[in-house]
């Protein structure tokens, strides 16, 4: 922007899209209607940003959500007020408990209607409160470029998250200068970033002088440098690693120091190695209940070490030794120097020791399933679509055993590779969000891992897929049932499936077709193969592909709810192999 | 066990409500809650008195500090400090013996009647909470027509203090 254009006297509408595009915004999912018209307006006008129509509010935030846990970029979703705005707190709240940074921006009625029960009006900064990272109501057009850059600098900074703008019709209208600052100070708001070198000296020691560690990590090791950083400690240290559903692919899954996914559905050796270690270094997770398991029962022999940006994730379920607030990609590095520096050095013999153990346990074959059966099992697919996808994919999943089977079996070895609602739980996901992936990644294979039940929850948006031309690759694992909560049923309800039956499922192939795209259906586990190579073939179509699943295939290994990490349900068919 | 809590926020539209919604949306008591801009109109000055267990005022604490609108906090209680309330009392004194008893009882509390008309006198006092209740003890109860109290304020003692 030059400096002439720096105090243009501009329209509401025009300044917040001048803004996005400002914050280097290229896609905006959205659902115009009466309050935002303006802003459509705008966007009509210009060729900065691309808007995309999607077919439901709730999938516009959760394709902003794929978009940004994708690329590490802020994601963008503009709505109307009123039904528009509730519409989204779905994907907003989803968006939170998984620390997106998402802006979403909500129309409202004129500021001189808010409070009247104006036709299309609801209190949206009100009924999102409790889901987003912040919230604002824009009441004075002057105001307007500033908010949208604080909405940007409080989603992405920090521990990041969802930050809704909510700008009433006349704000739309009337005109201000537009200055747009290239950054901002807030005296309220400055997360702490560097961790305390005291503490990271302490944790320093106390790790090297382990003699069963475990490295636990998360979502929070993902953003920035975190990665490559975790990288380099774990293969400085040569201490066993285990990820969150959230940290999958910050750590390559294919090393051999990943000891695979912890918690309810984690490994055999994940869960055993949690309960077996004397020193836990967490890093960027935030101890949740899928995680930790029956919290009297979590870790008895650990000391804790705890690296998390957010204060209030540390000693909030687990009182910690340890603890050390900053930024994963900050602290990381300092903690590798101090390692390098210091004269101590890993316990060799209990280190070796420790691996045998642990190599004990992965002689368990926890993820073992029956491959000689006539059914296709959900394992199955999953592993062959990794191989056929050299595991090079971009992964999305809606909620249940289908997101746990891919956790499972994907191999990630990237970051922001493997895109699920881990916190919310948010059946419907997969599809929007794949949607925003693929925008991020127009030329990458985008896979929706999907069920038969989530699916139909954000179904509409195959539409989307036709405008935009998506070539998605939809895997359904379709057993006619809730999966995992048919699981809990047989398991813990004596097997009475109180309405997990999904009767009166639609073809999906024809319903595929008649959205313009590829259908298949896929019966036989001989077929499994071809199937995949043929859709993964065709690069510019959307397939869906309705894979017949053995109907009562459980995910083990489990954690019972009330249960340790050393209490695991194994899969009866382990034993065939 | 009780705490004091002083948080110094933005002086906007819903800062109020985030806290209020913290403390409902995570389960936490609330005693009593002030709140008023302070000498610099930019920010209010909010004195919060909870319970909880100590695990739980941590998180409290943590969970405040994280909203956007939150400038700075202090639990009063990690070290020494004062605190008052406001009370005002409205007693129903028909009789001269009742009208004598209660003066004597707002003087013993170093209160003051700031209202009188010929059914009624308004009491102002200051104090702990401790003290409002038992001057409130002290009164025969059908003589109270209503009570209204401020919640607690709160400040450190000496040169520690919650400022920018």
């Amino acid at each position: 922007m030059n400096e002439a254009n720096k105090t243009e006297m501009m329209m509401g509408a025009d300044i917040l899209v001048n803004a996005l595009v400002a914050e280097g915004v290229e896609h905006v999912f959205g659902y115009p209607g009466g309050v935002v018209l303006h802003i459509y307006d705008a966007i009509f006008k210009q060729d900065k940003l691309q808007h995309i129509l999607v077919r439901h509010e709730q999938a516009a935030v959760h394709a902003a959500d794929g978009y940004a846990r994708s690329t590490g970029k802020p994601g963008v979703a503009l709505v109307t007020s009123g039904p528009g705005a509730t519409n989204t707190i779905t994907g907003i709240a989803t968006a939170y408990m998984d620390s997106a940074p998402v802006v979403i921006i909500t129309g409202q009625v004129a500021t001189a209607l808010i409070g009247n029960d104006a036709f299309q009006e609801v209190d949206a900064v009100g009924i999102s409160r409790p889901c987003v990272k912040h919230n604002f109501l824009v009441k004075d057009v002057n105001d307007l470029a500033i908010t949208i850059k604080k909405a940007f600098h409080i989603a992405t900074t920090g521990r990041p998250g969802p930050v809704l703008v909510d700008i009433p019709k006349d704000v739309t209208i009337l005109k201000a200068p537009f200055e747009y600052p290239d950054t901002i100070e807030m005296r309220s708001y400055k997360p702490v970033v560097m961790g305390h070198p005291g503490q990271i000296r302490r944790a320093v020691d106390m790790m090297l002088s382990a003699k069963r560690p475990v490295i636990y990590t998360g979502g929070g090791a993902m953003r920035g440098n975190g990665p490559k950083a975790l990288t380099e400690f774990t293969q400085l240290l040569g201490y066993p690693i285990t990820q969150t559903l959230m940290g999958l692919g910050s750590y390559p899954a294919t090393d051999p120091l990943f000891i695979g996914m912890l918690g309810m559905h984690g490994t055999y050796e994940a869960n055993m190695a949690m309960h077996e270690c004397d020193m836990l270094i967490a890093i960027g997770a935030r101890f949740d209940d899928r995680i930790t398991g029956d919290l009297e029962k979590f870790c008895p022999y650990a000391k804790i070490v705890h690296v998390d940006i957010d204060p209030a994730s540390i000693s909030k379920n687990v009182p910690v030794d340890i603890p050390i607030v900053g930024a994963v990609d900050q602290v990381l590095p300092d903690m590798i120097s101090m390692i390098k520096e210091s004269e101590q050095r890993p316990d060799s013999d209990a280190l070796a020791a420790w691996w045998g153990q642990i190599d004990t346990w992965r002689t368990t074959n926890c993820l073992e399933y029956d491959r000689k059966s006539k059914l296709i099992k959900p394992q199955f697919v999953l592993e062959k679509l990794y191989e056929l996808t050299q595991g090079e994919a971009y992964v999305t999943s809606d909620v249940g055993q289908h997101q746990m089977f891919t956790a499972q079996f994907y191999k990630f070895t990237r970051p922001y590779q493997w895109i699920t609602s881990g916190g919310l739980g948010t059946m419907g996901f997969g599809l929007p969000a794949a949607m925003g992936v693929q925008f991020a990644h127009p030329n990458d294979t985008v896979a929706c891992i999907t069920g038969d039940a989530s699916i139909q929850m954000c179904i509409q948006e195959l539409s989307t897929c036709k405008q935009f031309d998506l070539p998605i690759k939809i895997i359904c694992l379709n057993n006619g049932y809730l999966g995992m909560v048919r699981q809990w049923q047989e398991l813990f309800y004596d097997k009475r499936y109180s309405h997990t039956y999904v009767e009166a499922l639609p073809d999906f192939v024809k319903l595929a077709d008649s959205y313009g795209h590829v259908g298949m259906c896929i019966e036989k586990p001989s077929d499994v193969e071809g199937a995949l190579k043929e859709s993964l073939a065709m690069k510019d179509r959307l397939v869906f592909m309705n894979f017949i699943t053995d109907q009562e295939e459980n995910v083990y290994p489990m954690v019972a709810a009330g249960k340790g990490h050393n209490e695991m349900l194994l899969s009866p068919e382990r034993e065939l192999a | 066990m009780r705490h004091t809590i002083s948080v110094l926020l933005e002086n906007e539209a819903g800062a109020l409500s985030r806290v209020s919604g913290l403390f409902s949306a995570r389960g936490y008591n609330i005693e009593s809650l002030t709140v008023a801009p302070t000498e610099d109109s930019s920010m209010s000055r909010m004195t919060i008195v909870t319970r909880g267990p100590d695990e739980v005022i941590e998180q409290i604490t943590k969970q405040l500090n994280k909203l956007v609108e939150v400038v700075k906090l202090l639990d009063l209680t990690e070290g020494a400090h004062i605190e008052r309330e406001l009370i005002m009392v409205k007693v129903s004194v028909p009789t001269a013996n009742q009208r004598e008893e209660i003066k004597r009882l707002v003087d013993i509390f170093r209160g003051r009647i700031i209202d009188v008309n010929d059914a009624n006198y308004t009491i102002e006092m200051t104090g702990t909470g401790d003290k409002l209740d038992a001057f409130i003890k002290g009164i025969d109860p059908p003589l109270i027509v209503e009570v209204v109290r401020s919640g607690s304020l709160g400040i450190a003692r000496g040169s520690k203090s919650l400022r920018l």
